[in-house]
């Protein structure tokens, strides 16, 4: 799950992180208020979308004056914000975070996320703070300093020191560093991040360490603990289909093809997918309905492939396994006949009673496709969509 | 011949009277030489009482030397699951296999750490199991597609295995292993290639993968320079968009890395023969089968 950058620095806050003074506003009038009441002279207005990017977009602009907060929150206000993270459509801006200015002297960078292979939290920091990570990592990969955190021990003075005058924080400031960095895996660690990403980290000319930014995910796998960070959650930065399916416990995402694909286990959803590729066409979605595809999980899994119009035919894909094929048949011709669907359906089954399950979905009377296996059933419904 | 388990293998259930583990510890034991297999449940409100004839225990070590049992499956819920593996761990178990879904993360850094030093294996969670056909089933997947023979399987996810197992169709399995699709867990795909390759009952292994971590890599590059046997490759999500968790916790291309197309060029360069078609992964097998 993301938060915006001004929950982030909220929470961050409560672990003793330093961040600019700073307000979020929904309206032009509230960063009006805003500027009055941080006081000058600088101040900055910040596009508050879930995507990176956006001083690149003109969603970051520094303000000399209450007027040019004025301004500059109107115009970005609203504004359809497109970064190299929110795809070619672009984000609607509907909050801001109107902050005081720093005076900085040295931008850098930390982030902290779960390394799969030592398994441990990783601290990274890098002296080139304020670009793309990625970019720098391809670039100047020496200029990445990583540590393997000991989840026992925790971050020790020593490794945040070291890491610290590793990418050039001053000697004066060396202190304020270790103690942002320690509370930075705290705050990691007690509200189950998985990743944290300050970019930039900024040392100021009276030698501050703040964070300017922060990007925060969390383990949804985890959030059952942390009913106050469900509540930062903000559906208009999420796909509404994607959200809807949650409320099913389908796992859903859209994507730019015609073909529909409904799937029972994640691994096998993108193999489905990727067999819809590899015969020539493209596929609409992921959707993973689980172990359980009742009928009427099978249903809205369908309401929720038909919702979105480009979709053109729908490729059925269940491994029954221990789930029986006449009980995965009964679904799919509810699911057909509940959605009036006039569309192409390709269904590929197997597991325990299929022979069953096939009989039940032949007479049917419902004008759909059967396939032996993913190969076949692929190859049908992108012909069928062809026209073919 | 296989790994890990066989028809000797005693377990336990960690979770035995929740719908779940209720469920499949009773599918597991009607499974080949199940009745001998499952010999203990373990459940600290319920010890004393017992499951359909399998007696249940109020702790795994307890379980274990009343039993003489040396693996776990677990099917507790989420919240509690990475405890049950430290009580397992700290029973000193040989095998513990995981099947919960939806474990945080940072609970499984703790139990890893913990795990360190000691002998316990684990696999999982978020995984199937493990089967070693027509000896024995811990998990969820469905026994009867299975076929005993000398080919081994390791994949990241569930569907899929049996998707590869179904493929097979008269080639028979040594054993096949479901690591789950977590991003910090027990074994990984190069561990289980390893025993693979000692495995004399094992002539040739299917590697499944998925995008996202660098696991598959790491085994090729292994298995480049160690791996006796052939190995056939498929890795999930060659459509799958970066950014996205498509399922599985651990199956998300970030920053870049991850992607089914370096995976499956590192494995290529590796010796593995790989294919793009997820239909044609059994095909491919008795193609290296037969050569």
């Amino acid at each position: 799950m993301k938060v915006h950058e001004y929950q982030g620095k909220e929470i961050l806050r409560r672990f003793g992180v330093a961040t600019p003074r700073g307000i979020p506003c929904f309206s032009v009038a509230e960063a009006d208020a805003a500027a009055r009441s941080l006081g000058g002279p600088v101040w900055v207005v910040k596009a508050q979308i879930h995507a990176g990017g956006r001083g690149k977009g003109g969603g970051v602009k520094v303000a000399r004056s209450p007027e040019d907060v004025h301004t500059h929150a109107q115009h970005i206000l609203g504004m359809t914000l497109v970064t190299h993270q929110t795809g070619p459509a672009g984000r609607v801006v509907r909050r801001l975070l109107v902050e005081e200015g720093a005076d900085i002297r040295k931008e850098l960078y930390v982030g902290m996320v779960v390394d799969r292979a030592s398994q441990r939290v990783t601290l990274m920091a890098s002296s080139e703070g304020g670009m793309e990570i990625e970019e720098v990592a391809a670039r100047s990969p020496d200029s990445i300093h990583k540590i393997a955190i000991d989840p026992s021990a925790g971050l020790r003075n020593a490794q945040a020191e070291e890491i610290a005058r590793k990418i050039g924080v001053p000697e004066q400031s060396l202190a304020a560093a270790r103690a942002l960095l320690q509370a930075l895996y705290r705050a990691f660690i007690e509200c189950d991040a998985s990743l944290v990403e300050i970019n930039p980290l900024v040392i100021t000319a009276d030698g501050s360490v703040l964070a300017l930014d922060a990007k925060l995910n969390f383990d949804s796998n985890a959030l059952f603990r942390h009913p106050e960070i469900v509540a930062l959650r903000d559906l208009d930065e999420e796909d509404p289909a994607e959200v809807e399916a949650t409320r099913y416990e389908l796992s859903y995402i859209a994507l730019a093809g015609n073909i529909g694909c409904l799937v029972n286990g994640a691994g096998l959803a993108m193999a489905t997918m990727d067999a819809i590729k590899l015969y020539g066409a493209e596929p609409a979605n992921f959707l993973d309905v689980g172990g359980g595809a009742t009928p009427q999980k099978v249903t809205q899994a369908f309401k929720l492939m038909l919702s979105n119009p480009a979709v053109k035919g729908i490729l059925v894909n269940i491994f029954g396994g221990i789930m029986r094929c006449d009980t995965i048949a009964e679904g799919v011709i509810a699911a057909a006949r509940g959605v009036d669907l006039r569309i192409p359906l390709v269904v590929r089954m197997k597991g325990t009673n299929e022979e069953l399950g096939r009989q039940m979905l032949a007479s049917s009377g419902l004008p759909i496709i059967a396939a032996d296996d993913m190969a076949e059933a692929a190859r049908k419904i992108v012909a069928a969509v062809a026209g073919k | 011949m296989s790994i890990l388990i066989d028809r000797n293998t005693r377990v336990m259930t960690q979770g035995i009277t929740g719908k779940t583990g209720a469920f499949h510890t009773r599918l597991c034991r009607e499974y080949a030489n199940g009745r001998e297999c499952f010999v203990a449940g373990v459940n600290p409100n319920k010890a004393g009482e017992s499951f359909e004839g399998i007696p249940i225990y109020g702790s795994v070590r307890e379980a274990r030397e009343q039993t003489g049992a040396t693996v776990s499956v677990i099917y507790v819920p989420p919240p509690f699951a990475a405890s049950a593996i430290d009580e397992a761990a700290d029973a000193d178990l040989d095998l513990v296999i995981c099947i919960t879904e939806g474990v945080p993360v940072r609970d499984m850094i703790a139990t890893r750490h913990r795990m360190r030093d000691g002998k316990t294996l684990l696999i999982g969670p978020n995984c199937p199991g493990i089967i070693t056909p027509d000896e024995i089933k811990i998990g969820i997947m469905p026994g009867h597609i299975h076929k005993r023979g000398r080919v081994g399987v390791v994949s990241r996810s569930g569907t899929l295995t049996y998707e590869a197992v179904g493929q097979l169709g008269d080639i028979g399995q040594s054993t096949c292993v479901g690591i789950g699709g977590d991003p910090v867990n027990g074994l990984k795909h190069i561990d289980v290639m390893k025993m693979f390759n000692d495995d004399p009952g094992t002539d040739a292994v299917i590697m499944v993968g998925e995008i996202g971590g660098d696991d598959e890599e790491t085994c090729a590059r292994w298995i480049k320079d160690n791996m006796s046997k052939p190995v056939v490759g498929f890795i999930a999500g060659v459509t799958a968009p970066p950014g996205k968790r498509m399922g599985h916790a651990g199956a998300i291309i970030s920053g870049g890395h991850g992607t089914a197309q370096e995976k499956l060029a590192v494995m290529e360069d590796c010796g593995i023969r790989v294919t793009r078609n997820p239909a044609e992964m059994g095909k491919m097998l008795r193609s290296v089968l037969h050569s």
